[in-house]
């Protein structure tokens, strides 16, 4: 009798003490390792890291393969990220940046991670503990050259010169409600002129008689005195005009457009574990890859932007045909979160009004 | 034999047949005759079991087959219309019935069968290349391919012009007559009715006022009306 | 008789949960979730979203009547004679209605053409006219050309024979081909968008801005609602019509096409002709930009970014073929419904079965994406492409099936039954040989629609896999010579596999059926 009352109080205890050891694992804690891990970004990012295989060498060192998700564009690919994040499609996201930071993070997307890789990142590109930045785009005015050679006018200096109906009216932009790096280029311009000032310089654009076209690819192939438009001033990108050089048609020399540094934006790229992943360990590894120089070093010629490491090698192309700003503007994803609606509505009733 | 209880048909608020009371016997030929609108139609398709029956019974060899669906029934219907099937050949319509039914050698019975109205040699031909005469006996022929013991035709000459109709009148009869089937024949003209059956059944307004040859209706019609209809 | 109601059961339940489960579930719970949050405030928002509604209604209403006259000339040639070169015809008409719109509007803008209303309904008649030539001109072709005779001995002129005739018939076949080009074009995102200049916008890019760019769900989900109330309304006005007016007894099985003769012969090809060189336009656009380099070859190479761009191809057909198959089958079982019987049941399966094509693309894709957990996980795999594409084309394949089985005459059923036919006897041998044709029609549109990823496919999370829009937006996302001129010979790819794909399927024959 006393036996079988000891048996079933140990295995009474020994369920207890395992049913509480395997409680679901602390947050950032995993057990074991996985088959494989799924990578949430947008469209242009995933298609291309498909093709190039450029987590490859990642399988290869971990073992673990990397399962990619295309969430459409990045606002789109945020938004399914928050609508999920009860029952994450992914375990980690890739692409958001500070127009879209402010939304996850309240939202409780992610799972805060500090990479023991982060010394190697500028301090001016962290916002906060929750992503980590993995690369940099800078929204740019892009000239080209050949029609300001052509047709014998001066390259315009600054932003300023935007006023003035001579340059004014060579400029095509993209609206801020539909475009990233609309929205770029007029956070630069309230960065650059403060509250007070941004209005009066798009009314001055208004009169001067700038362009506004929905979105990137109509301003670029559409508008792009490059491609057969009318302006010769567009909003691009810094990474633009190198692009023009390793993508032509014929090989070319010199690159045919160059940027304004002034009025340039700078948009981080932050990749980060989702909260409610079974892996969070593998995550964190996945995105101290993308921190490995290695890794950075692709950057530049598979999505034409900058990584976020100094000591990666940047190509020639890359060198030779284009300036990194020096002093780019860049806010706080929390004022954009706060602000932004209320700057695209008044933008609006200033280019309509 | 074909036995009408008592039957009654309601389309919505409308009665169509009012307690329609028919018999009809082993290789007997009766001709329904009555006005349009009578519900002459409404009858065969309630034996055909494509108008449910609301009260009454129809048994065919003693058997009720108010319960048995119009795919399995085994009558033969010939529609007033013809209803050939416009995207099939003369073959393939005047085959259906037999091939729903699996029979095996198709082929030589749509043959016998086509021969039997007079029209051999006309399988491969497309429907919408047929005269009114033609099609009417392709319909004939299909409703009697699959050898049905009860055949009813609506109308069958309805279409066609007079010498044409007084054509068919007696090789439709004689068809019957020969394949010794019961049958029921639908009709508004007085001599046709004659011409192609044993006995008649007079209907009005959903029912049948009166039945017997025409010598016997003529000598004691039920009331003016039928006098006057059958003259 | 029990047996026959377990028949229909079964029928109607193939469309209704495939509709219910990828349309309705998705649909609640993502405006659900919207209108949880729901408060309402912001003044100013109500007179910008009643201009925003008033806006897309009247452009959609005028763009669908552009449409419908655009499209006449080449509707009329194609349905009454027979020609050289007619279904070259048709399957060319197909072609602008799968481009992606980006494409599209780089070619429009290539023409000076933005920024207005005119360039809005230009690209609507451009991308739709298809939907009119190919829908209605099934129906007019097989209209019994003895009805015209009649109507002349009896002293009508051409114009009378139209007005009275002609057009009576064809009404149900023109508002069907009405309601999709109405949907369509209510609905339109893209070419508002980047034809419109920011003056314009349709209340599916307010959705979109306030759902993606804004986060504001709740008033996302408002306006998605206000969208879904005016589209049911016009449906159900619609379908209404539809059931007093079909009149099933004067088509025939078979085209009645003849061969145009002496003066017609010249109407018949200004009209063919020039329809196919007002599209061939912006087309022609496209086809010069693609011929300035050797871009047509550099699609078979491996391209560093987006690899080998030709390999998209078969992405794309697989996706297209899937999305045909189901979108037939399923379109075909809720047109069997339908018309088989009348009532305000079939008329409301009818109008859900159409809601997909008038629901905001984005609250499909979101709807997806929370829903679609239970009881498997589908979020994020590669099925939920191909269900996108036949949420939007099954409307295509009712609109196209449902006149031609509502024209089978009720007897030509009965005597198959009376000769022994158990009912889905009777539909295999019946209903199914003339309702092939319609069908492959609708086919063709699930195809097509499906390359040319209409719906929600931009909204969804998937693997990553390479198909042709995906290349081409790709492509035109970063700049350089090459990337614009690949972007455009894969456009003219996609044309091609268009134009061959349609061209084969009105080839086809179903069985012997094929003279139809």
């Amino acid at each position: 009798m006393r036996h079988t009352r000891q048996i079933v109080t140990t295995l009474a205890l020994l369920m207890v003490v395992s049913a509480a050891c395997s409680d679901e694992p602390t947050p950032g804690e995993q057990e074991g390792t996985p088959e494989r891990i799924t990578l949430l970004g947008h469209d242009s990012f995933i298609e291309t890291a498909r093709v190039t295989g450029s987590f490859d060498a990642f399988t290869q060192q971990t073992g673990i393969e990397v399962a990619l998700v295309a969430g459409g564009d990045a606002g789109t690919m945020v938004n399914q990220a928050v609508l999920t994040k009860d029952n994450p499609i992914a375990d980690v996201m890739f692409g958001i940046d500070d127009t879209f930071l402010s939304r996850a993070v309240d939202e409780g997307v992610f799972l805060p991670y500090e990479s023991p890789l982060a010394s190697v990142i500028p301090g001016e590109l962290i916002a906060g503990d929750q992503v980590v930045p993995i690369d940099y785009g800078d929204v740019c005015i892009n000239y080209d050259k050949g029609w300001f050679e052509e047709n014998d006018v001066e390259v315009p200096a600054d932003l300023d010169d935007f006023r003035d109906e001579a340059y004014g009216r060579l400029l095509t932009v993209e609206h801020p409600a539909t475009s990233s790096p609309g929205l770029a280029f007029l956070i630069a311009t309230i960065d650059t002129y403060g509250e007070d000032g941004w209005k009066e310089y798009w009314a001055d654009l208004r009169r001067a008689g700038v362009n506004v076209v929905s979105d990137w690819d109509t301003a670029y192939f559409g508008d792009f005195t490059r491609y057969g438009g009318d302006s010769p001033l567009v909003v691009s990108y810094a990474s633009s005009p190198p692009a023009e050089v390793i993508l032509a048609e014929e090989p070319l020399e010199t690159a045919p457009t160059a940027v304004l540094e002034d009025g340039c934006y700078r948009q981080v790229e932050y990749a980060g574990i989702l909260a409610g992943t079974e892996w969070p360990v593998t995550g964190g590894q996945l995105i101290d890859y993308m921190l490995s120089v290695e890794f950075q070093e692709t950057i530049p010629l598979n999505w034409f932007v900058f990584p976020v490491r100094e000591d990666a090698t940047l190509p020639d192309e890359f060198v030779e045909h284009t300036v990194i700003p020096s002093n780019p503007s860049r806010l706080p994803a929390e004022e954009i979160a706060e602000n932004r609606e209320r700057w695209i509505d008044e933008w609006i009733s200033i280019m309509e009004g | 034999m074909l036995a009408i209880e008592d039957v009654s048909v309601s389309i919505g608020d409308k009665q169509i047949l009012a307690s329609v009371d028919l018999g009809v016997e082993g290789s007997e030929i009766v001709a329904v005759l009555g006005p349009s609108g009578s519900g002459k139609s409404t009858l065969l398709r309630a034996i055909a079991g494509l108008v449910r029956v609301s009260a009454g019974d129809i048994r065919w060899d003693g058997r009720s087959v108010l319960t048995i669906p119009t795919h399995k029934r085994g009558f033969g219907l010939m529609f007033q219309g013809f209803a050939l099937f416009p995207h099939m050949t003369v073959a393939e319509n005047v085959g259906f019935g037999l091939r729903m039914n699996g029979v095996d050698d198709v082929g030589k019975r749509v043959e016998a069968a086509l021969e039997s109205v007079g029209l051999s040699g006309f399988g491969p031909r497309q429907i919408d290349s047929l005269s009114g005469g033609e099609r009417q006996r392709v319909a004939l022929a299909r409703t009697m391919a699959p050898d049905p013991q009860l055949v009813m035709l609506d109308e069958p000459l309805g279409a066609l012009d007079r010498n044409l109709r007084q054509r068919l009148v007696s090789d439709t009869r004689s068809l019957l007559e020969q394949r010794d089937v019961t049958a029921i024949v639908v009709t508004h003209d007085r001599d046709e009715a004659v011409a192609m059956s044993n006995r008649l059944a007079v209907m009005r307004e959903g029912t049948i006022v009166q039945t017997g040859t025409l010598e016997q209706l003529l000598a004691a019609p039920a009331d003016d009306w039928v006098r006057q209809f059958l003259t | 008789m029990s047996k026959i109601r377990w028949g229909w059961v079964a029928v109607a339940a193939v469309p209704t949960v495939f509709i219910g489960y990828f349309f309705v579930y998705p649909v609640i719970r993502i405006l659900g979730i919207g209108l949880s949050e729901l408060s309402i405030g912001a003044s100013g928002v109500e007179a910008r979203l009643l201009r925003v509604g008033w806006f897309t209604l009247w452009q959609a209403t005028l763009s669908t009547i552009l449409t419908f006259l655009a499209a006449a000339p080449l509707t009329w040639a194609v349905s009454s004679y027979e020609f050289k070169g007619r279904r070259l015809a048709m399957a060319l008409v197909t072609v602008p209605f799968v481009l992606p719109t980006v494409v599209v509007g780089t070619a429009f803008v290539a023409l000076g053409w933005r920024e207005s209303i005119g360039a809005i309904l230009a690209a609507h008649v451009f991308f739709n006219v298809a939907v009119v030539v190919r829908t209605v001109s099934t129906v007019w072709s097989r209209i019994d050309p003895r009805l015209f005779e009649a109507a002349r001995v009896l002293g009508a002129d051409s114009r009378q024979v139209f007005r009275t005739i002609t057009f009576p018939l064809l009404r149900p076949a023109m508002a069907a081909a009405a309601s999709i080009v109405f949907l369509f074009t209510f609905t339109s995102f893209g070419v508002v968008l980047i034809l419109g200049g920011f003056q314009y916008a349709t209340l599916e890019v307010e959705i979109y801005r306030q759902a993606v760019t804004l986060f504001d769900l709740p008033l996302a989900a408002a306006l998605a609602i206000v969208q879904l109330v005016g589209v049911s309304a016009a449906l159900y006005a619609y379908s209404a019509y539809q059931e007093t007016r079909s009149v099933s007894w004067a088509l025939d099985s078979g085209s009645n096409r003849r061969p145009a003769t002496g003066r017609t012969k010249l109407t018949v090809g200004l009209a063919t002709v020039g329809t196919l060189a007002a599209l061939a336009i912006p087309l022609g656009v496209l086809v010069s930009r693609s011929l300035s380099g050797s871009h047509y070859a550099r699609l078979f190479v491996d391209d560093p970014v987006v690899g080998r761009p030709i390999g998209a191809a078969g992405n794309s057909l697989l996706f297209a073929v899937i999305a045909m198959c189901l979108a037939t089958l399923v379109g075909l079982m809720a047109a069997a419904v339908i018309t088989g019987r009348r009532g305000s049941l079939s008329r409301w399966f009818d109008l859900v079965l159409m809601l997909p094509l008038g629901t905001s693309a984005v609250t499909i894709g979101f709807g997806f994406i929370v829903a679609l957990d239970w009881p498997v996980d589908l979020r994020a795999t590669l099925w939920l492409v191909p269900v996108a594409h036949a949420l939007v084309a099954v409307p295509f394949v009712v609109r196209s099936t449902v006149p031609t089985l509502r024209s089978i005459e009720p007897e030509t059923r009965e005597a198959a039954a009376v000769l022994g036919a158990a009912p889905w006897r009777v539909w295999r041998e019946i209903d199914l040989p003339i309702v092939s044709r319609a069908a492959l029609v609708g086919a063709g549109f699930a195809f097509v629609i499906s390359l040319g990823e209409f719906g929600a496919t931009s909204f969804i999370a998937r693997p990553s896999t390479a198909t042709i829009p995906t290349i081409i937006y790709r492509l035109l996302s970063r700049p350089g010579g090459s990337s614009f001129g690949m972007a455009m010979a894969m456009s003219v790819v996609l044309a091609a596999i268009t134009a061959a794909v349609v061209l084969a399927l009105d080839r086809a024959r179903v069985g012997d059926i094929g003279r139809f």
